[in-house]
This record gives C-alpha cells, structure tokens and sequence, in this order.
C-alpha cells in the first residue's frame, strides 16, 4: 500500500471550539503516516441551517469546496459528521441530476472553477477502517486500552440516511446496529458498551430554538453510557461531542439526574492507543475533565 | 426475494404483552420458532397468535404495504410488518429479536396502540386541498406532469406511523407536530389547486412547528414509502422564507446568520452566530461559554481564520442567492 493522501474539509468547528479535535486528527494522522492536504479555501458546509434558508446556495458552495478536493485529484475526508452530511448530500444530488449540475457549475464557473462529480468524499472514520484497515492499526497499538469500558457514541449525519451513507464507504453500516466505532473501539484494544442511545441523536441542531429537547437528548445519551458501565464515551462527531461535553449542565437539569461522562473524539482514542504523548491530543480542551490519562 | 432453495432457521423472539384492561406493567413472552428466508414480519405475527396464543393482538388488514396498519418495532427498529423479511432482520440483529408496538407508552393491547396523538397532529396541518370549487366548471383543472413531480411523492404517505414513532422529538414533546404532519403539510403546500391561507403559518409555531426538527434523519430512515419526511421539512423551511412568512426569530435568525458569516470570513463564526441568533436571549448561555472560555474553546471574531480565496465565496453568495430575509 502507496502512503495515504487526503484533501481534508476540516469544517469549522475543529478550528474553534474542539481545537483538541484538529490536533488529535494531526497527530494520529502523523503516526499513520497518512497525508492531509487541507482545504484552506474550502467554505462552511451550511450545517443544514443555510441550507434551510437557501437550498441553492448551499449546493453552489459545496460544489466549490468539493471542486477543490478534485483540484487535487484526491478523495476528501471530513472529520465532521455534519460536513460529511451536507458533502456527501451534495454530490449525491448533482450526480445524479445532469440540470442541477449544469446550473451549479453555471455559477462556479464564474469564479474559474467546476464540479466534476471525481472526489469520494467520506469520513475519517471510514477512510481509517477502509484504506488504511484496522488490522494494521491494531498492530500498531503500543498502550491497549483494555482496562476501559468505551461507549461509541455514532452520531446521526454519519449513518443516516444509510442509503446517502453508504454510497460514500465500502464497509457496509447499518443505522439500526452501527458496527464500525465498535470495530474501532476494539482495534484499540477497549471493551465496547452495547446501549439504546449509541446511534441516537445529540440534539446538537435545536440547541437553540428548542434548548429542553436537545438537553433531554444529551442527558439520555450520556445516562444511557453511565448506566451501561462506561468510563468514558467516544465520538467521530465534534457537535456530538460538544453536546456531550461542554452541555452536561443542562442535560443534568432536563432529565433530572446528575450525568457526566468524559468524552472523546474518535481521533483522540486512536492517539493513546498509538502512544501519542496526551498534550498532543490536546485533553486540556474538554470542559468534562478527561481524569484517566 | 433471492432465487436461492428457501432456508430455516431457529429463531427467538422476545414479544412485548400488554393489557391495559387488566395488566399494572408490560411484560415480556419469549417464543421460538423456525423461520423460513420467505417469510416476513407479519407472518411471525400471524403465528404466534395461531400456534401459541389466540389473545395476542395486533393490526393489520391490507397485508401488501397499502393501509399502513401493522407497523411495529423490531429490536428498536420501526418496521411495517408486512414487507418487512425475515431475512433481512436476521442479518441485522441476528437470531434474537424483540418485538415491541410502535410507542410502549401508548400500548393498548399487546401490538396496537392509540394512534390518537399522530391523527391529531395530522389534522392540524388542514390534509386536504383547500381551495375555491367552481360548480360549474367549463373546463378540467389540469395539472402538468412537472407541477406533479413538484409533491415528490409526498403523496404516496399510507400514515402508518413509522416515521412519527421513530422521531425522538414527538417521543419527548408532547406538541411537535411529527414529520408525517409535515410530510403532509408539504404535500398540499406543493400541490398548485390548493389555496390555503394559514397551513405554513401552522407549521412555522415554534415548539410545535418544522423549526423544532433536530434534523436526526430517523424519519427518512424509518418510511416505508421513501416519502424522505425530513427533506420535505427542508423545503417547508424555504418555503417559509421564500413566501416572506418566516419572522424573525431565534431559529430563522440561525438558518440566515450562516449566510451572513459565510460573506463575512467564509466560514461559521460560532460566536457571532450565537449572537446573532440569541440576540438578547445570548445571556443564558453566558455560563458555558465561561467555562468553554477557559478551556480555549471559543475563538473572538478577530481570531477567526477566513477561507482563502474569500473573495470567491463573496461572489458566488452574490451571484446565487435565492432567498431573501
Ligand atoms: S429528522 Fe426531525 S422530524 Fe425526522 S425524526 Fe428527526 S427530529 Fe423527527
Ligand atoms: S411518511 Fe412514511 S413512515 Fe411516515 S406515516 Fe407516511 S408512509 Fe408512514
Ligand atoms: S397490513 Fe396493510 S400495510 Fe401492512
């Protein structure tokens, strides 16, 4: 196998609020000797609030960041369930509707460039489990994780809708019984937590306009965790992970009993199993203090 | 169905049993049987009525995916129990399987449910062309084949739940409306007869209305149909904006504040976005963002890193906007 090359949309949260995700996804990166062009051109993916406001819009954008990874000639990898959502939802659509395409492109040429429809476009997770394939990575782990249980939290926009999903990997996912955190948990070496919540959603994207129903979604995903016997809870998600993380306060308070739970980004488990020093995964970024390492 | 010589397998099946008349708690009966590759839900349904247990009850009538009565949950997943095969359940959960009604806390009888709460919520988006009848028409009211395409098959709904007792959103909010409301609110919202006044400002209530959609995708998962309940929520949303009936509020100021940062530095300012969504409502959450604060999570607007090339972002937001606020 020839070293691994990725164009990464590294989306907008891992450059503000989860900084510790954007230097795990570099470190682990770096030991899997896996290369990351980063798409510094590359806009939001609209998170699907622009594209509720303008559906158009959203698409022109999109396609001009995908047009990036094609400049390249690479396949794009996102570290953001969200931004593989709205990516992959984008290229599905224009590949498969020739006026769309045409319209789009219309726009993108005005600025000297074009959607192709060439990049695959898939999550880190994926392109980890496909490319580079979990056996090798298990040979590689130096620190096992065998003294945790570790309780995968999936993430709604890496699984659903499964059809979109599944277009964009070659090892199969089923929304209704994920396997592929699973799967990495145990290359690690960790004990995984089978709980109802594990492929449930966070609440990340009614945060705002309906704080109590996202904070009961937190609450019961994190309870959900703790009560299958969790030490910590993993995610290949930053919104999930700050919902999981940084909100435990209001989840407590929605489903009346105290939860917290420390959380970590799927790059950040890969990189202890790896031995990569902590303060290269960037620990002291969680508000839930990660206390095991 | 595969070509392949019909197989067995022995399966168990964990079966939720409930009677409001006389059980205090739900209870739970194992059965285990022999499956066969060509059976489907249904028929493991028929089965333990007809060879273990006549007072097991649950609906179903149509049996071809038409009346939308029998669907169920099968190991947490909703399932219309008719097309659904056997096959396919193994695959997914293997040889234990649970079988639960659609909502447990809506059990009447074993497998049936009060549906009450879903025809509500059905009736609230007016479900039926609403418009002015001329009596005596002189001509026919045609519809062309793109104005059709326009509902999406929106109109194939067999209301049969799946998607509303899928959403974790009608599980806990007793007002959300659901994303077969929605589906149906779109559908007459799409179609050119209908002249409804008030359906989108129905559906555009916050806390019972499209903008309390966490966005999971468990409908689209769920529909036996296809109908995609969360892509017709999408296009109720534009149509909010694009009829000018969107006011100004926190979740509409979301969904425009992405436009307005994108302009501005290409990506999504996190704060500014708040901020701007929040506007004075910003001070609750004044105390997480203390604690994110301190843990260097919140980047100020002047520390943001803008796109590169910011200057073709500006000008494709210019060139093909379609909405306006
Ligand atoms: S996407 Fe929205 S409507 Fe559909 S199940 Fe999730 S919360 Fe409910
Ligand atoms: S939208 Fe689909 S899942 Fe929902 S009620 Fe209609 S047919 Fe059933
Ligand atoms: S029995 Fe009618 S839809 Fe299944």
């Amino acid at each position: 196998m020839g070293k691994l090359k990725y164009a990464l949309f590294t989306g907008c949260t891992a450059k503000q609020s989860t900084p510790e995700q954007m230097m795990s996804t570099m470190a682990v990166a770096e030991k899997l000797d896996i290369e990351l062009i980063e798409l510094t051109e590359a806009s939001c993916c609209g998170a699907s609030h622009l594209q509720d406001y303008d559906d158009f819009l959203s698409l022109v954008l999109n396609a001009r960041n995908i047009a990036y990874a094609e400049k390249h000639d690479l396949t794009m990898v996102t570290i953001c369930n969200t931004c593989q959502l709205n990516t992959a939802m984008t290229k599905h659509r224009l590949d498969n509707n020739a006026d769309l395409k045409k319209r789009v492109n219309e726009k993108l040429e005005e600025v000297g460039l074009v959607y192709a429809g060439t990049s695959k476009i898939t999550h880190f997770l994926y392109a980890i489990i496909d490319d580079f394939g979990l056996d090798k990575l298990k040979e590689m782990v130096v620190t096992p994780l065998s003294q945790f249980n570790i309780a995968p939290f999936y993430g709604c926009h890496n699984i659903r809708p499964s059809e979109l999903q599944n277009e964009t990997h070659d090892t199969p996912e089923n929304p209704y019984n994920p396997s592929s955190l699973d799967d990495l948990i145990i290359a690690c070496g960790g004990q995984t937590v089978d709980y109802e919540e594990k492929n449930k959603c966070c609440g990340f994207h009614a945060e705002l306009q309906s704080p109590k129903v996202a904070a009961t979604l937190t609450g019961n995903a994190i309870a959900g965790a703790m009560d299958g016997n969790a030490d910590w809870m993993v995610t290949p998600c930053p919104l999930c992970h700050l919902k999981l993380d940084t909100q435990t306060g209001h989840a407590s308070h929605a489903i009346g009993r105290e939860v917290s739970l420390p959380v970590l980004h799927m790059q950040q488990m890969i990189g202890l199993a790896l031995g990569c020093p902590p303060e290269t995964l960037g620990m002291k970024h969680h508000v839930t203090k990660v206390d095991f390492v | 169905m595969s070509t392949n010589a019909i197989t067995t397998q022995k399966v168990n099946f964990n079966v939720f049993r409930f009677n409001a008349d006389e059980d205090y708690l739900p209870y739970y009966e194992d059965y285990s049987m022999d499956v066969t590759s060509e059976e489907v839900v249904l028929d493991i349904l028929n089965r333990i009525k007809w060879d273990h247990d006549g007072s097991f009850s649950y609906r179903r009538s149509c049996r071809h995916g038409i009346c939308g009565t029998c669907a169920i949950k099968v190991n947490g997943r909703v399932t219309l129990a008719c097309k659904e095969s056997m096959t396919d359940m193994i695959e997914v959960f293997g040889n234990e399987l649970v079988i639960e009604p659609l909502s447990k806390k809506r059990a009447i009888k074993d497998m049936i449910i009060d549906k009450a709460d879903f025809w509500e919520k059905h009736e609230q988006v007016t479900p039926y062309l609403d418009t002015e009848i001329d009596e005596a028409p002189t001509a026919e009211n045609l519809v062309t084949p793109a104005q059709a395409d326009a509902l999406d098959e929106a109109d194939l709904c067999i209301q049969c739940g799946a998607c509303h007792y899928a959403c974790p959103v009608v599980e806990i909010s007793d007002d959300f409306m659901g994303p077969a409301a929605f589906a149906a609110a779109y559908r007459f919202e799409a179609d050119v007869r209908d002249g409804n006044e008030s359906r989108l400002t129905d559906v555009n209530k916050m806390g019972s209305g499209v903008w309390d959609c966490v966005k999971c995708f468990e409908c689209a998962e769920a529909c036996p149909k296809e109908i995609n309940p969360i892509e017709k929520i999408g296009k109720l949303h534009n149509m909010l904006f694009q009829s000018g009936k969107a006011e100004s509020n926190v979740a509409t100021r979301h969904a425009v504040g992405f436009e307005k940062s994108i302009k501005r530095v290409g990506v999504l300012d996190e704060g500014g976005l708040v901020l701007y969504s929040e506007l004075a409502g910003i001070v609750k959450h004044v105390p997480v963002a203390l604690k994110m604060f301190s843990k260097g999570k919140i980047v100020p607007p002047w520390g943001i890193t803008k796109s590169d090339n910011l200057d073709e972002i500006q000008k494709l937001v210019k060139s093909s906007s379609t909405a306006k606020f």
